[in-house]
């Protein structure tokens, strides 16, 4: 660790990690709820365990994103942070929001909770992946705008660099798409047209952003390539994500009401969405076989490949698979959306967030990396992890492909309930993979606890 | 290279300006592609409508419009050869002309569009009015950005930022106004002539 401040960063990742866990038991809850459809009824009802398992995600990424920011922006800009305080000021208030928030969620029901909390003042509720309660939502806000002052004020007395430009963007970029959240229009139309320039904004543009920032760092760190080499992967990795992401939100405009042409937009800017992804995929690559030093975290190396590859499995392949419209007319709300959305979230945010752990916290815990054993656990960890997911995704498409088969097709379609009893097999199958990334999960937190053999301190 | 002097006729090993460029002419060359492989399809579907819509163009613009385009680009194969022999401020005249042409080519565009959207088309007309408003505004909108690329290149000429030896910026971006004026010539006889 080169500055003090960067420890700020610490209790960022442990939050991140400690939702993550969270996130992952309710993601087990509703899998068996999907084959078992009264399991913890009424005390956990399914759509209560979905909103968890997708908020908790939501959040322990953005405690991942702003835990890595803490960490790399002082490194970048050659200078403490603006005001280590504040960092740890917005993250007691951020995880306290955000523990109510669950606690909520979880305690009353969904109507009295936005009764409690003045939904009735501005009607912000009751929209997938924003269920937020209004005080959470004006909470993110000044979280965040805290949080972006004071990294901010960093980077403009500091080096400004390429990577922390880029992170700037996004974050910023973050920040204002979050606003449409706010936005609840009563024509439902224009409600989900611009609920999506929050919800695809975010994780097909201004995200890529701060995934390519991360992901740019880390590999700077362990392979020790030029940084003008990095820098321009960096922007043409970038350009062409907001070339086709932006317009490619016209991929959730083919069935809403919105005007046909958005088919035409959506299919061809999506369909090159792709692209950039690779592109990240073949620089991982690129910058880990010009290395110029042997970093000692093997681990993190690993992570970082990881993500490149993943992420373009997961967004860009299995994004393409139902982005053209003439397909998407067939596979819109099925298990393969739900099949994609696991491996991109995956392969892009999770993984550049768990490389960035395991790239910084063994920093922030005086060493250079941790010992052998610690690692050899860790990549264990990837990989069980990893391949849980591909088999996750593989259980999905399959039980996604047979749905779109039975109710979609054919003179005489199945009714949706009908042809839930009819996938239920791959909905077990994927509900026990479930528990194999558990054991993954647990086994990476392990390895940092991990007393085996020596811990690296020499740079 | 044995020889001092380069000459404008000089063979590259590599492509001229800086090689992130070139990733983004091909990202750009292949997004437009992929709309003209679309417009194929969709005309093979719609002949009829397509020929019918087709006669409302005004092919002369157009025309007008593709020499303006090709001039340009023109002024700009003088701009590089101007810096190569180290002449910055000829340079930097040779790139305002070019930009003056790109005006011209925005001025005709928008007489253009404007006759278009006052006869009440827009996007959702039909399939045809929908490639051709949104093929010529992606294409308007990539001229207005190459004007600020070579905007910013001609500043940095004229402050003496390049030399016979050191300009591979005014090469990037003559690389860029090409692509531009190419999609064009593509764009043009695809949209407004061939039925």
């Amino acid at each position: 660790m080169q500055y003090q401040s960067q420890a700020v960063a610490k209790p960022y990742f442990i939050a991140a990690i400690g939702l993550f866990v969270g996130q992952i038991i309710f993601g087990l809850i509703m899998g068996y709820q999907y084959v078992v459809g009264d399991f913890l009824f009424p005390e956990i009802p399914f759509n209560v365990a979905r909103m968890v398992h997708t908020n908790l995600l939501i959040v322990w990424l953005l405690f991942g994103f702003m835990g890595a920011t803490h960490y790399l922006i002082p490194e970048e800009a050659e200078t403490e942070l603006f005001s280590p305080k504040l960092g740890l000021i917005t993250f007691w208030v951020f995880l306290v929001a955000g523990a109510l928030t669950i606690v909520g969620y979880l305690m009353v029901p969904y109507a009295t909770l936005a009764a409690m909390t003045g939904n009735d003042l501005l009607p912000t509720m009751g929209r997938e992946f924003l269920e937020q309660p209004l005080i959470t939502k004006v909470g993110i806000v000044i979280v965040v705008l805290t949080f972006l002052f004071n990294i901010s004020m960093t980077v403009l007395k500091g080096r400004k660099t390429s990577i922390s430009l880029v992170l700037l963007v996004g974050l910023w970029g973050l920040a204002i798409f979050f606003l449409f959240s706010f936005y609840n229009p009563s024509n439902l139309v224009l409600d989900k047209y611009f609920w999506w320039w929050t919800v695809h904004l975010w994780v097909e543009g201004v995200w890529e952003l701060i995934l390519g920032a991360m992901l740019a760092f880390v590999l700077i760190k362990v392979t020790g390539v030029d940084r003008e080499v990095i820098e321009k992967w960096l922007y043409v990795i970038i350009a062409m994500t907001l070339i086709t992401g932006i317009i490619g939100t016209g991929h959730h405009y083919f069935w809403i009401g919105t005007p046909e042409y958005w088919q035409w937009f959506g299919s061809v800017f999506s369909a090159l969405e792709p692209i950039p992804f690779f592109m990240m995929t073949v620089f991982a690559f690129n910058m880990v076989n010009r290395r110029r030093r042997e970093h000692p975290n093997k681990a993190a190396t690993l992570w970082a490949l990881g993500t490149g590859v993943m992420a373009f499995l997961g967004a860009g392949v299995w994004g393409f698979l139902h982005t053209l419209a003439p397909v998407n007319f067939f596979t819109h709300g099925t298990q393969v959306t739900a099949a994609h959305g696991h491996m991109a979230f995956y392969g892009a945010y999770v993984m550049v967030n768990l490389a960035m752990i395991s790239y910084a916290m063994p920093m922030l815990r005086g060493r250079t990396a941790n010992s052998g054993a610690a690692q050899t656990l860790e990549m264990w960890s990837f990989w069980l992890m990893t391949v849980s997911i591909v088999f996750i995704t593989l259980f999905l498409t399959a039980a996604g492909i047979l749905q779109v088969w039975l109710q979609r097709m054919g003179d005489t379609p199945m009714g949706f309930m009908a042809a839930q009893d009819q996938i239920m097999i791959f909905y077990w199958l994927r509900e026990i993979t479930g528990f194999v990334f558990l054991l993954g999960l647990v086994m990476y937190i392990w390895s940092f606890f991990c007393k085996k053999g020596e811990a690296q301190t020499a740079a | 290279m044995i020889n001092n002097t380069r000459t404008s006729h000089e063979i590259h090993a590599t492509p001229p300006g800086d090689l992130a460029i070139w990733f983004f002419i091909y990202a750009e060359l292949l997004a437009f592609g992929v709309f003209f492989v679309a417009y194929a399809f969709a005309r093979a579907n719609n002949v009829e409508l397509f020929n019918e819509s087709q006669q409302h163009l005004n092919r002369t613009s157009g025309a007008i419009n593709t020499l303006v385009l090709i001039t340009s680009s023109y002024f700009m194969v003088r701009a590089v050869a101007a810096i190569k022999q180290g002449l910055s401020n000829s340079c930097a005249r040779w790139i305002a002309a070019a930009i003056g042409l790109g005006f011209v080519f925005l001025a005709i565009k928008i007489a253009e569009f404007n006759a278009t959207f006052a006869t009440g088309i827009s996007l959702s007309t039909n399939t045809f009015y929908m490639f051709y408003l949104s093929l010529t505004l992606f294409h308007f909108m990539h001229v207005i950005l190459g004007m600020v690329i070579l905007a910013a290149i001609m500043v940095k000429a004229l402050r003496g930022g390049y030399s016979a030896e050191n300009h591979i910026g005014v090469e990037t971006g003559a690389s860029y106004w090409h692509m531009v004026d190419l999609l064009w010539i593509i764009l043009f006889p695809l949209v407004y002539v061939i039925r």
